[in-house]
């Protein structure tokens, strides 16, 4: 993984995209993981019963995957604080979730340099489904 | 915000605000902490690798994002749900529940989730809001979780918010 530098970011700047596509394992895989075990992330019947079209991608995998986003981008030497979203709309299996990302602030605090980003998901139809925020530390090249 | 619906925030939820419930406690196992990683698809191998984890300066394998740990199960109690998700013993007429969000804030000046860590958990509810949105009047509950590893140290927040309409 490479590293990013607190001098190589600006405001407006987009990170690397992390694109998913969950099978329904996947979603099987983060029931066991999270120990979330509704049954409308991989019950097709039990989920139409409750009124969904079918399957849905649990809100914290997204969130998760969020984090992802921003711990590969940030590299080994920087420091993941917060990241969180919001839970707006509902991904389904075998679609893609685009996981992005855009800088919003940088500022340094107390000798340490942080910065500020909106991320999100996004379903095919160019929807944010899970939008959020997220703060990290870099390190500084001198 | 003003709503034309009648409240549903009793004074028995106005005292709970604020109130500490019960601590809990979660193990962060090696198995559990490389289980999360592959199931979100990470390919960082300190979220596997004892080996490469301690080369990268950390004590033993890292939680990934949004780990915090396993609950300890046992069979005489119901297990908990999402912490986020949790806090709605009290009656209100809204029958369906959403997760609104999830945050978590880490305070790595303090320690970073590893595995080998045992955390306890202390929640309370931070407040009630109601408002009215395109499905109707809801509750909305924000959740505040603390995380405190074996040595005392704060490692995380949680701030959830929890829908009820």
């Amino acid at each position: 993984m490479s590293q990013v530098f607190f001098e190589d970011v600006a405001e407006g700047l987009e990170i690397p995209e992390l694109k998913k596509n969950c099978s329904t394992q996947q979603l099987v895989l983060w029931a066991a993981g999270s120990g979330d075990f509704y049954q409308i992330h991989y019950d097709k019947d039990f989920a139409q019963g409750t009124g969904l079209p079918g399957l849905i991608v649990h809100g914290a995998l997204k969130h998760a995957f969020l984090g992802q986003l921003v711990h590969d981008w940030m590299g080994p030497k920087g420091e993941l604080r917060k990241f969180g979203c919001s839970y707006r709309g509902m991904d389904y299996p075998n679609e893609d979730i685009r996981c992005r990302g855009v800088v919003t602030k940088k500022y340094t605090e107390n000798g340490k340099n942080f910065v500020e980003l909106d991320i999100w998901t996004e379903n095919p139809a160019g929807k944010k489904t899970s939008p959020g925020t997220a703060t990290v530390a870099l390190p500084s090249k001198n | 915000m003003t709503t034309t619906n009648p409240s549903v925030i009793t004074d028995e939820m106005r005292a709970i605000v604020g109130v500490e419930g019960a601590p809990a406690t979660l193990e962060v196992e090696r198995t559990n902490c490389r289980m999360f990683a592959r199931s979100v698809g990470h390919a960082d191998p300190i979220f596997y690798d004892v080996d490469a984890a301690k080369a990268a300066g950390y004590r033993d394998i890292v939680a990934s994002p949004g780990f915090l740990g396993t609950p300890i199960f046992n069979p005489n109690r119901p297990p908990a749900g999402p912490a986020e998700m949790s806090g709605r013993g009290y009656s209100i007429p809204y029958k369906r529940v959403l997760n609104g969000g999830t945050e978590y804030e880490y305070f790595p000046e303090n320690d970073v989730i590893c595995a080998g860590d045992t955390i306890t958990v202390r929640g309370k509810i931070a407040g009630f809001e109601e408002t009215t949105g395109s499905i109707g009047p809801m509750l909305i509950t924000k959740r505040e979780t603390t995380y405190t590893n074996q040595d005392g140290k704060v490692v995380a927040k949680m701030y959830g918010t929890t829908i009820q309409y």
